[in-house]
């Protein structure tokens, strides 16, 4: 993906400005988003608690996910594919985060504690005892 | 996304798995975008929007069962506890 951007951006000289400037947008986000994920995997297998790494994996799904949606949706211009790509942009820029809350209370409901700070698990509303 | 199968083979708790694989769906509608661009056929976009949603319905119902421990709707059982 990456070498194919470049060549493009450096073979095609008859690109003119836009589209030099839009392959290299395009690589800049997605190389962008490609490190957004890479670092939530690794805070997924090395934070010590399951609400640290809960904020590691929601942030790759919608920093990373999104900057590598919008990097693609720069290269295929205005299309039929641009549109389906910002489709799968918006749904998940809907559902991630709403299934990362639902996991993050079903935990807390569930009464799983987390390492650090002090909770006061019997004032939670819907909390088993 | 390898690195995640780690996460979901050994996390300790059950929702540690839960999040593994959520996390695991998002990647993989990511790499199936990036695919069908090397490839250059935008047909498998449609696929990629299919698990868009059936990752969020499936983490859902999934945590709904772990809740509650059934997936049908126990408003009733609820309300015979009630008038009991």
């Amino acid at each position: 993906m990456i070498i194919s951007t470049l060549s493009t951006v450096i073979l095609d000289s008859n690109l003119g400005w836009t589209g030099l400037v839009q392959s290299s947008l395009s690589c800049l986000t997605i190389v962008t988003g490609l490190f957004f994920v890479f670092a939530g995997t690794i805070g997924v297998l090395r934070f010590p608690d399951f609400y640290t790494r809960l904020h590691a994996a929601g942030m790759t799904d919608t920093l990373g996910a999104e900057l590598i949606l919008v990097g693609l949706i720069l290269q295929s211009g205005f299309t039929q594919t641009s549109l389906k790509l910002m489709m799968i942009g918006f749904f998940l820029l809907l559902t991630s985060p709403t299934a990362t809350h639902a996991i993050a209370h079903s935990a807390y409901t569930a009464n799983l504690k987390p390492k650090l700070g002090k909770h006061n698990f019997s004032k939670i509303r819907g909390g088993r005892p | 996304m390898v690195l995640m199968l780690g996460r979901l083979l050994g996390g300790p708790t059950l929702y540690d798995r839960l999040l593994a694989v959520n996390s695991f769906g998002t990647k993989t509608i990511i790499f199936l975008c990036i695919f069908c661009f090397i490839i250059d056929r935008p047909d498998g976009l449609d696929i990629a929007l299919l698990y868009a949603l059936m990752n969020f319905i499936a983490t859902i119902a999934v945590l709904k069962f772990f809740n509650y421990r059934c997936l049908g709707v126990s408003l009733i059982k609820e309300q015979m506890e009630a008038e009991e």
